[in-house]
């Protein structure tokens, strides 16, 4: 671990730029959906401060929209983001048992995607410094983006925008394939998971089962199987 | 003031996930099967959040397939986060221009 924690804050924002560009395409878009929609420029900037996800405050905002009821909302919000209870236990093994109740509460706040992606694949042990640092530009990014988008309102041309949107998943690419290359169990993993996602897209018996579902039912069981198929060694490494 | 309440609930159901696993749980897992699926985790949601979704990403499966593939073999040199996302976003947009 980095010795002070000026010098894993400034870690952490290093790692979080290529986040926080990533982010600024995306919650751009929902700036100008969320205005388009009716809902006033600063709702849109507390939306993305406070929710901090992609898919989650999409679905919500559309209901917002739409006029369903708190419960609806709540719930189909909830179910998109149950995946984020995976990615904070991952996490939680990651952490010191020294680090403080209110430092947890804060970096849980920062749990998204792709910060996840970041911080889990740091080889050492997550200090609060770093987290925070991580954590502060994507934020900046999140909320930023959506204030342009909610200001401008669309100048940005449609073919950049829409190849932008390829950006994170990109990301989560640039993070998977290296690992899959060194590990034929991770390789399993990622297929695994892929196989099952596509299976439930494409076969419409799964069409009732929602895509936050799916992603937990996909998670689950690829990495129960690979935990059955290929436990790891203390130190991380396959057997 | 009902769309400001279904935004706090909103937030309140994306922090509440978020934090429980990581506030609650303050001693390392000793079980061997819970620390491999752990282990296993990463992977598995990220692969599950970009398959198949990518190809849909664009607006343009083609393009967003180029795309992917762009990103895969860039990764596959060991390319970094910025270089694997802006590769992947140059071979959308010249699909998408070319064709």
């Amino acid at each position: 671990m980095k010795e002070n924690k000026v010098a894993q804050f400034r870690h952490g924002i290093v790692k979080g730029l290529p986040v926080c560009l990533g982010y600024i395409p995306v919650s751009f878009t929902f700036g100008i959906m969320a205005v388009s929609n009716g809902i006033p420029v600063w709702l849109a900037i507390f939306i993305s401060l406070s929710n901090l996800t992609s898919a989650g405050q999409f679905a919500g905002t559309n209901l917002i929209v739409a006029g369903a009821g708190y419960f609806e909302i709540a719930l189909t919000t909830f179910v998109i983001n149950i995946r984020y209870m995976l990615m904070s236990l991952a996490l939680s093994q990651k952490l010191k048992p020294s680090v403080r109740t209110r430092e947890r509460l804060l970096m849980g706040y920062g749990i998204t995607d792709e910060i996840f992606a970041i911080a889990i694949t740091e080889t050492e042990e997550l200090s609060p410094a770093y987290m925070y640092g991580l954590i502060l530009t994507p934020v900046l990014g999140w909320t930023g983006g959506t204030a342009l988008g909610a200001l401008v309102n669309g100048v940005l041309p449609a073919s950049v925008s829409s190849a932008m949107g390829i950006a994170l998943y990109a990301m989560f690419i640039a993070i998977i394939v290296p690992a899959a290359k060194k590990s034929w169990a991770v390789l399993g993993a990622i297929l695994i998971a892929a196989a099952l996602m596509c299976g439930m897209r494409f076969f419409t018996v799964f069409s009732c089962i929602s895509e936050g579902f799916r992603i937990i039912l996909a998670t689950l069981i690829s990495a129960g199987a690979m935990a059955l198929l290929c436990p790891v060694e203390d130190g991380g490494e396959t057997a | 003031m009902r769309v400001f309440v279904c935004v706090l609930l909103m937030a309140l159901v994306t922090y509440i996930p978020r934090v429980l696993p990581i506030t609650l749980l303050k001693r390392q897992l000793q079980s061997r099967f819970l620390k491999s699926f752990l282990y296993y985790v990463p992977y598995a949601v990220l692969a599950a959040l970009t398959f198949p979704g990518i190809f849909w990403a664009t607006g343009d499966i083609t393009g967003a397939a180029v795309g992917t593939a762009t990103a895969i073999i860039l990764a596959l040199c060991d390319k970094g986060l910025v270089v694997v996302a802006v590769g992947a976003i140059v071979a959308v947009f010249l699909t998408g221009v070319l064709l």
